[in-house]
Parts: structure tokens; C-alpha cells; sequence
């Protein structure tokens, strides 16, 4: 089963674990309704979508309030590690939560125990956790965007803010940023690397890349990172080579994109409507 | 079961790889209060001297974890003692993204800063998007800025707590700079 572990923009939300699943607009946890907005949401939306036209069940959801402050995520995280215990998943994202490099290494310590590996997906938050607690190799995905993987690439970077502008987010620079990230152990085995082409990359070496359709309007548009992340989390779980998922994911996201007809102001939730057709087009 | 544990021996975790920050004050005196404040808002910070290429403030500054430090100020900021700087607590090379990356997308423009997009309607002057970013108070800022005039969206500043916060400032005074006439 997939689980994945992500936040809200609203601090009153409780902490809430279980079944995700769908309720006209809405993202449904234990019976608590969900605005699909990007961030984790569009992610876990994203996510169930894919399963449902795989026919497989929904993911599991660790989902808690958090605004910024982190208290949220760290009471995620203190549930979380002893919570998987009583779990089998087959693949875990971590998503919008808070860097912390501590939590980072307890999550992982916790999950050493477990009888069984799960494939281990970050992005967002916990991503920068991964890379800043010297995690990064034991991960299976990172999902970056351009700038992210400009981050990966820098060693000295404790956050993107720092970034060195040497290490410019250009298009023909990636090949550089990849070898580079790889090279101080800052990237997960495998990379899908979302921009105005999208890279898959295994260990170093670029894998395929794929750049149509190109729709310029999906950059400005908040969450298209995130249902790439969701669609490539819910096709490696289904059994997807995680090569192929990569390739699929890329290409259903821009697919979906088309569809919707975007523009620089459009939701993520209107393109989320396309995920099934898009998929039933590649 | 211990599949992580090779690889935990060739690079053990230590106790602590937090980034962290270092809160420059005028003197002793607001640190001790600044100290007060943080702790009792339950921040993990302790008073230590000052790196040594920092050239000024008192002698004794306060380690903030980095990611965080946006929150830190605002509060320091409402309880009137805001530091004098904050920088990263290591050898003084680390220095905020300065690059803004511009696009013009016909009526809508967007602007770039580290991690963070934002996008605005240029006629209506609109927020219509904000994107990037990873830390959790990003959703939060998209929440609250789009669908609000650039003329009356608070700034992230006020209400974000991280760094990606902080990038989502600069982009937001750089699409001001470029939209609203001075």
C-alpha cells in the first residue's frame, strides 16, 4: 500500500491518519473534508486518481495541520515513527513538511526496523530534510523542480534560499547539476527532474527525457509539482519499473495540462480532472 | 530489516545537523530577553558568542535553527526586539539568492527568487499563482495572497515563518517593483 505524509495550511487541523479518498471536490479523511489546493493535497488527489483507473486501493494518509511553525510536522513525525510499525506500505512519500534533519534521521531509523523496504519518495520539505542531514542516497526518488535540483547540487546549501548563484537554474545547465549532486551524495538513486523538460535520471545517468507537449503556462501554476509526484507515487506502488513510472508520470502531467487548456492563472484542481483521461491516452 | 544500516555506518547521523542561524543583537541585555521570548515559544536555540567574522553587535548571540528564521523574526519583531542581522552560523560565505528570474507571459508576469514563483495578472494587478517552494507554510501563503491585488496582499513576511517564506518576500518585492509604478 502507499502511504503518504504531508500537511495543510490550516493550524487547527487535527492530526488524522487512514484511508484517503474522494468526495466531489474534496479530498476525504476520516470523514473530514479537505479544499484539493496544491501542496499535499494535490498530491494525494493526484494519487487516487491514478489508483482508481489501476483499480487499486486508495493510498493511506498521515495528514496534520501546519502553517509554517513546524509543530504540526514534528507531531507527524514523533506519530509516524512509532505508527509504521504497526504498517506494511510498499512506498512512502514524504511531501510538505518541515525540514528537520533530526526527524529526518529518526524517520529512517524507524523505518530500518520495519521487516520489509519500503521505496522511499521525498519531495518538497522533506526532500531538504533528506539533503541536509546527509540522507539522500538511502531514498529512492527526489521529485525537484529545477531550482531544487540547483539546491541538490550545491554541497555547501543548507536550504534553497542559500543556493549559490554559480549554480545557475538553467535548462542547459542539468546535465552539470545532476553529476554534481550525485557527486556529494545529495541525490536520491533515482531523480524525475520537473521542468521545462523533465529528466529521468538513475544514479547519475539520464535515463529519457521529455518535453512534450509543452505547455508554457503550467510553470506559474502552483501544484503541477505536486501531482507529478502523486502520479509517479501511485504507478511505482501499482508496479510500475519505477523507470517507466517516472516516463509515465512526466508525460500523463503534461498531458493533463493540455487538456485543461491552462493559462498563468489557472488551479491545480482544474487540471486534476484530466489525470484519468490523460492516462488513458498515453 | 537493517537495510539502512550500511549506509548509516559510513556516514553516521550526528546528534544534530540542523542548519542553524545567529541572531546579532545591540547588546546583552536583548539577548537575554530575546532568549526568554523563543524558549518560552518552545524554539530549540542557546546563547553563544558570535562567529568571528561577524563585525558587529555585543558579545554573545543567539543560534536559531536556519530554516526557521523567518518565524523568529516576526516574533522577536511583535515583542520589540528585533536583532540587529541573522546570516548563517557558518564561515560567512553563505549569502541569500540575489538572481530574479523574470518571464512574461503576455497578460500575466511572473518572477522567480531561489524556490519561489509568483505570478500576477498584469491589468488587474492580481496574484493569480505562487509556486514552488517545499516548506509547509508555502500552501499557506498561496492560500492567503491568491486571488488578492499586489495594492492590498499582505506581505509573506507577516505571515510566513521560513526560509522559503523569505524567498516568496523577494519575489513579491521584485513583481511590486516591476508592476507598480514608484
Amino acid at each position: 500500500m502507499l502511504a503518504i505524509l504531508g500537511t495543510v495550511p490550516d493550524e487547527k487541523f487535527p492530526l488524522l491518519c487512514g484511508k484517503a479518498s474522494l468526495r466531489e471536490n474534496f479530498l476525504l479523511l476520516n470523514e473530514r473534508e479537505v479544499p484539493i489546493q496544491r501542496g499535499t493535497p494535490a498530491l494525494v488527489v493526484s494519487a487516487i486518481k491514478i489508483l482508481e483507473v489501476l483499480n487499486r486501493q486508495p493510498p493511506f494518509l498521515y495528514l496534520v495541520g501546519d502553517t509554517g511553525k513546524g509543530e504540526g510536522s514534528r507531531q507527524l513525525y514523533r506519530f509516524f515513527t512509532e505508527d509504521v510499525k504497526k504498517r506494511e506500505f510498499s512506498t512512502i512519500v514524504f511531501h510538505y513538511l518541515m525540514p528537520d534533519a533530526d526527524w529526518c534521521n529518526r524517520i529512517l531509523l524507524a523505518i530500518d526496523e520495519l521487516k520489509k523496504r519500503p521505496f522511499l519518495i521525498a519531495d518538497a520539505g522533506f526532500m531538504y530534510a533528506a539533503k541536509m542531514s546527509g540522507n539522500a542516497p538511502l531514498f529512492d526518488l527526489f521529485t525537484p523542480d529545477l531550482g531544487e535540483l540547483a539546491f541538490l547540487a550545491d554541497e555547501q546549501a543548507p536550504h534553497p534560499f542559500y543556493t549559490r548563484g554559480f549554480l545557475l537554474q538553467e535548462e542547459n545547465k542539468v546535465e552539470e547539476l545532476i553529476k554534481r549532486a550525485y557527486e556529494h551524495s545529495n541525490a536520491s538513486r533515482y531523480l524525475l527532474i520537473k521542468g521545462r523538460s523533465d529528466y529521468v535520471v538513475k544514479e547519475g545517468r539520464i535515463l529519457s527525457v521529455i518535453s512534450e507537449p509543452l505547455i508554457e503556462a503550467l510553470e506559474p501554476i502552483g501544484g503541477t509539482g505536486d501531482t507529478i509526484t502523486g502520479i509517479v507515487s501511485a504507478l511505482i506502488d501499482a508496479g510500475f519499473d519505477v523507470e517507466k513510472a517516472c516516463y509515465m508520470a512526466a508525460k500523463i502531467n503534461r498531458l493533463a495540462g493540455n487538456l485543461s487548456n491552462p493559462d498563468p492563472s489557472t488551479q491545480i484542481s482544474h487540471i486534476i480532472k484530466f489525470l484519468p483521461l490523460a492516462f488513458e491516452q498515453i | 530489516m537493517g537495510f539502512l544500516k550500511g549506509l548509516f555506518k559510513k556516514k553516521a547521523p550526528r546528534p544534530s545537523q540542523q542548519p542553524r542561524g545567529i541572531l546579532i543583537f545591540e547588546n546583552t541585555s536583548e539577548v537575554i530577553r530575546a532568549e526568554g521570548i523563543l524558549k518560552s515559544r518552545g524554539y530549540d536555540i542557546k546563547v553563544v558568542g558570535p562567529p568571528a567574522h561577524v563585525r558587529k553587535g555585543c558579545d554573545l548571540a543567539i543560534e536559531i535553527p536556519l530554516v526557521e528564521a523567518m518565524g523568529i523574526l516576526h516574533i522577536l519583531k511583535e515583542n520589540g526586539y528585533p536583532p540587529l542581522d541573522w546570516m548563517p552560523a557558518d564561515d560567512g560565505l553563505l549569502k541569500p539568492v540575489d538572481l530574479f528570474h523574470i518571464k512574461d507571459f503576455g497578460r500575466y508576469l511572473m518572477v522567480r527568487a531561489a524556490n519561489m514563483k509568483i505570478t500576477v495578472h498584469k491589468s488587474s494587478l492580481t496574484i493569480v499563482n505562487v509556486s514552488g517552494g517545499g516548506c509547509p507554510d508555502v500552501p499557506y501563503l498561496a492560500t492567503v495572497l491568491v486571488g488578492k491585488k499586489l495594492t492590498e496582499a499582505p506581505r509573506p513576511v507577516e505571515l510566513g515563518h521560513t526560509l522559503c517564506g523569505y524567498a516568496l518576500q523577494l519575489a513579491y518585492d521584485k513583481i511590486k517593483e516591476l508592476c507598480l509604478p514608484s
